[in-house]
């Protein structure tokens, strides 16, 4: 599976991130080389297997939908980079 | 009694010892803090120490003691390190990134509220490959740790702070999580003896996630027994994970005897998985888990060469899905509610990217996009749904073994430690060594990994006990018999720049 500039452009915007000119190109190599070794795989007839998600057939245990934490807001807001108030401060978003 | 020897006991031990007010807990967490400060420069196994909260808690289980109570807790005044990867109240908690570098959470993980109800004391927090994604510590954004054992080599990773620590005597035993033998790999490296616990069996809760299906929290000391205690500790259910499934936290007592007669595992059905051993692996670590094969035979073990078929599939397979996992994981560092936000932004879709694009080493980045992509839409089928499918066929070799045996005996690297910068520009080769511990993380299945021999160049090598689902009685039994027959894990790295190396007897 070759990684192309189209490709690494794509995957880039997948991933939400930005590489630089040396980094986009180690990045083409290096997922090339990786998903050469993955194409392993297909040595292997898998045609109409279950997909296994999850180690064990349990299925998630559920609860009650109780509060059992109270007001933490200000904990919460504690690591926000920045802030105003009670709110998490960003960049306007509409116009 | 020297106070420098107290370095020397288990965890056990020095409860043992805490118990019998021969020493104190705040007297014993004093001399692994001064140990830390004074000798850990060069080994770099701790990112933080928790001086004055250590010595509080110390006080505070001392005078419950005193009161007579945590009497049923064999580990209450003993000190512990606990990799960074788990969240501690008000701590700087990281994973060894830049993204968390002044991450403080607001609450405890379930096994940090567990340690402390057992009188835990945490000496501080470990290094690790950054979000745990990384074989060697040596992609932490603090620089890598060393291994006590050689200077030149890594410890081993992503728990590797953890694994230092404990091989270096600055902690009695340390907390780590495996995701694809990050608990197993540093201990293999470091001569000491860890489990990777079933599925399901510790709480995730407060465990920054990496891969989710995969992730375990899981122990890493000095013996078996050490291990058993611990584990009993931090398991068991927690409402908080919803893939959190034991009713009650693992009983060990009674299963831990001295060993009776010649033939102490008579009954004991091991599985050797031949193909295993003709892949590549280290011709010595090949020689010396063999002839650990034959050293349970003596026991009394029946062992019987098998072959474990997929095995060369395991890491294709896990990669595609650790990815796919981490990639969705990871999508929660944003830039806005919590860790790194760029100063270079001048949007909102800005922040996302240069956040991330700065606040992420490369291999996290590589994971993520290698991750997004075989998620994507025209991928998807191909490879993480094909890797879903070979996920099962694994699991389906191992469960078929297991109806027949009750311990398969596998290596844990197929290398002793290599040294740092080795592999790190590889990216391929380093996946490629996780060849005999990623199994077990797409299976769900437990394994503990123990001492077993040095090669010729004094380096620990260890071996792998894996069993049934909750079958870690069995397998803690078992290597708790081995530790008997053999002094392997009793060996100490010898001090200061590796001279006199595995001397330290």
């Amino acid at each position: 599976m070759k990684i192309t500039d189209e490709l690494i452009d794509y995957i880039g915007e997948l991933a939400r991130l930005e590489l630089s000119g040396a980094e986009r190109e180690a990045r083409k190599k290096d997922l090339t080389e990786i998903l050469d070794y993955m194409d392993k795989l297909n040595e292997l007839d898998t045609a109409g297997l279950p997909e296994m998600t999850h180690p064990f057939d349990a299925s998630n245990r559920f609860r009650e939908d109780v509060v059992l934490n109270g007001d933490r807001r200000q904990e919460m807001l504690g690591n926000a980079p920045d802030r105003k108030g009670d709110f998490f401060k960003v960049f306007k978003t509409v116009e | 009694m020297e106070l420098g020897e107290i370095r020397q006991f288990t965890a056990l031990e020095l409860g043992r010892l805490i118990k019998g007010r021969k020493i104190s807990s705040p007297e014993a967490t004093r001399l692994y803090i001064d140990a830390v400060r004074a000798e850990d420069g060069e080994t770099h196994a701790y990112v933080s120490v928790f001086e004055e909260d250590a010595m509080a808690r110390a006080e505070a289980v001392q005078k419950r003691l005193d009161a007579g109570e945590l009497a049923e807790r064999p580990l209450a005044g003993v000190p512990a390190a606990v990799k960074d990867a788990i969240c501690v109240k008000d701590k700087k908690t990281t994973a060894a990134s830049r993204m968390l570098e002044h991450f403080a959470p607001p609450y405890d993980a379930h096994v940090i509220e567990r340690m402390a109800a057992a009188g835990a004391v945490i000496l501080g927090k470990t290094n690790l490959d950054e979000f745990a994604m990384g074989g060697s510590t040596e992609t932490s954004c603090f620089g890598p740790t060393r291994n006590p054992w050689d200077p030149e080599r890594t410890p081993g990773g992503s728990s590797g702070g953890s694994a230092a620590a404990v091989a270096a005597g600055l902690a009695p035993y340390a907390i780590g999580s495996d995701t694809g033998g990050s608990i197993r790999q540093p201990c293999s490296f470091c001569n000491l003896t860890g489990v990777k616990p079933t599925y399901g069996s510790v709480s995730r809760y407060g465990l920054m996630a990496y891969a989710s299906s995969l992730d375990q929290i899981g122990t890493m000391a000095r013996d078996a027994r050490d291990c058993a205690e611990t584990l009993s500790m931090i398991s068991g259910y927690d409402l908080r994970d919803s893939t959190s499934v034991m009713e009650k936290p693992f009983d060990f007592s009674g299963i831990f005897t001295e060993a009776g007669g010649e033939k102490p595992l008579q009954g004991l059905r091991v599985a050797l998985p031949g193909n295993y051993f003709r892949m590549g692996i280290s011709g010595e670590v090949k020689d010396i888990v063999l002839k650990a094969a034959g050293g349970l035979a003596d026991l009394g073990a029946e062992a019987e060469e098998i072959d474990l078929p997929y095995i060369e599939y395991a890491v294709p397979a896990y990669y595609i899905i650790a990815c796919a996992e981490a990639s969705s994981n990871l999508s929660r560092y944003d830039g806005v509610k919590y860790g790194y936000r760029s100063e270079n932004a001048s949007d909102m879709t800005g922040i996302f990217y240069k956040s991330r694009s700065e606040g992420f080493g490369a291999e996290v980045k590589r994971r993520i996009m290698l991750g997004a992509f075989v998620l994507s839409s025209g991928y998807f089928d191909a490879y993480y749904k094909k890797a879903l499918q070979v996920r099962g066929l694994i699991k389906g070799a191992f469960d078929a073994a297991l109806k027949k045996y009750d311990l398969i005996l596998s290596p844990v690297s197929p290398t002793p430690a290599y040294r740092i910068g080795q592999q790190i520009a590889d990216p391929l080769a380093m996946y490629m060594a996780d060849i005999y511990t990623v199994s077990l993380n797409l299976s769900g299945l437990p394994g503990v990994a123990l001492p077993c021999g040095f090669d010729g160049e004094g380096l620990p090598v260890g071996m792998q006990f894996i069993g049934k689902a909750f079958s870690e009685g069995v397998l803690l039994h078992a290597a708790d018999i081995w530790q008997q027959a053999t002094g392997y894990h009793k060996s100490r790295p010898g001090r200061r720049g590796g001279a006199g190396r595995g001397a330290g007897k």
